[in-house]
């Protein structure tokens, strides 16, 4: 790696101050698991950066809190395997945790964090679809105070997003759980760890009170597009109408058409075309059984 | 910047370093405190043959920064088969003939013995799935997963 400075700040406030008192160049830090890489291949992604600034034990960003009424904190620098381990999650945000859970080995769930792999931007981020159909929300802290954003308004392209120079991402803010409802993510790898995702699928399925019809509905897709995106065609389809098979198969058909894919190394545009409408169905399935049993 | 000084407990023994900000753990451990047993595989924390047990987690070493180590408890292969003998998890990787070139094994056995102390008694799926971040390339897993089970038994989890 070629040199870079490094700051290890003991608060959110003293962290945002670092990024003034050094002005442009610096980059926050968690976990390590893209951004060291990236050094060490040169940072061709980004220009490599005059000075980091570490994020990963600040207070702020190390909640995992269930608030009454609110919803769950989750901080961005809670690691994959905290996540997964979480039972708050596991209960009330499942696709989350199956997110997490599929994120490079052992080693990398134990050093990385959400708020970076949201922040790292890859199309492919395996926590970005289930945040998105969970409803997140992300607090940005940063020179000009305090900004809360949809995810969706996140992310920017491949790598980037809205974060400006001296904003920090400290937590995401989740909703609570709709009565009857339930969320599901499954991603496609030729390995089941130690890989990217060619596709990866979110969906959330809250039913009405009869547990007849779909309530409210939210499809998210990973690596078939230049940012993780919500399906919001696929969605309209299902909400109000029975939670048929028929229905959840019209939806995933929607949501083939949505997807823009890329032929790369993991797969052709056709190929994730496919995989979109055939693992919609499996996801939103996955949910609707999941809502059902509640 | 000037070299920072940090301090950490390595396999029980405290050590002063002074080190750059872009020097990993790995770079720290094998080069200043002259620890080798820890491999540096593909230096971008796929393979985990520098896999260290850092605050009771596993970790990759290579892409851990090594001031992110100060104050430490970090605990290495040497830590957990020494000059006094084989640990079980070694003993029962001898005896399974997992080791092919051992390049990986040091990682492999850190890692083992990570699981192993979060689930005494591992499944071979479980097994497996710990064992994901550690790869072998003379291929030698089945023998791997075997010596691990074996260890398990030997060690009455």
């Amino acid at each position: 790696m070629r040199p870079f400075s490094y700051f290890i700040p003991a608060s959110l406030q003293e962290a945002l101050a670092i990024f003034q008192r050094e002005g442009e160049g610096g980059r926050p830090i968690a976990g390590g698991t893209d951004l060291v890489v990236q050094l060490k291949e040169g940072g061709h992604k980004f220009p490599y950066p005059r000075y980091l600034v570490s994020v990963r034990r600040l207070p702020e960003l190390r909640r995992l809190e269930w608030v009454e009424g609110e919803g769950l904190r989750l901080g961005a620098a809670v690691t994959m395997a905290e996540i997964e381990a979480s039972p708050i999650v596991r209960e009330r945000y499942l696709a989350l945790a199956e997110g997490a859970r599929v994120v490079g080995s052992r080693q990398t769930a134990n050093m990385a964090t959400v708020g970076g792999n949201l922040c790292n931007a890859a199309p492919s981020a395996d926590t970005a679809p289930p945040l998105l159909v969970l409803g997140a929300k992300a607090r940005i802290l940063g020179p000009r105070g305090e900004r809360l954003l949809p995810l969706e308004e996140f992310f920017l392209g491949p790598g980037r997003t809205v974060l400006e120079h001296g904003e920090v991402l400290v937590e995401v803010l989740l909703p609570p759980p709709l009565p009857r409802s339930a969320s599901a993510y499954r991603r496609h790898t030729p390995r089941q760890c130690m890989d990217i995702a060619v596709v990866g699928v979110a969906a959330f399925l809250a039913l009405d009170e009869a547990g007849e019809k779909i309530a409210e509905a939210r499809i998210a897709l990973g690596a078939v597009a230049p940012t993780p995106i919500r399906a919001h065609r696929a969605e309209a389809l299902l909400v109000g109408r029975p939670a048929s098979p028929e229905v959840l198969g019209e939806a995933a058909l929607m949501a083939r058409e949505e997807a823009s894919p890329i032929s790369d190394v993991r797969g052709s545009a056709q190929f994730r075309r496919y995989l979109v409408g055939v693992m919609t169905e499996a996801v939103l399935e996955e949910a609707l059984s999941r809502a059902r049993g509640r | 910047m000037p070299k920072q000084l940090i301090r950490l407990v390595v396999n029980g023994e405290g050590h002063e370093v002074a080190v750059e900000p872009w020097w990993s753990l790995l770079h720290v451990v094998r080069e200043v405190i002259g620890l080798t047993g820890s491999k540096e595989g593909c230096g971008t924390g796929d393979c985990g043959a520098c896999s260290m047990i850092v605050n009771g987690r596993l970790v990759t070493s290579c892409i851990f920064l090594a001031l992110e180590a100060d104050g430490a408890q970090v605990t290495t292969i040497e830590g957990i088969g020494g000059d006094k003998g084989l640990h079980p998890i070694q003993q029962a990787f001898v005896e399974e003939g997992a080791v092919q070139c051992g390049y990986c094994i040091p990682g492999m056995i850190v890692a083992a013995y990570d699981l192993l102390r979060q689930n005494p008694r591992p499944t071979l799926e479980e097994i497996r799935y710990a064992l994901a971040g550690n790869l072998c390339r003379c291929t030698g897993y089945t023998k791997i997963y075997q010596a691990v089970l074996r260890a398990a038994e030997m060690m009455g989890g």
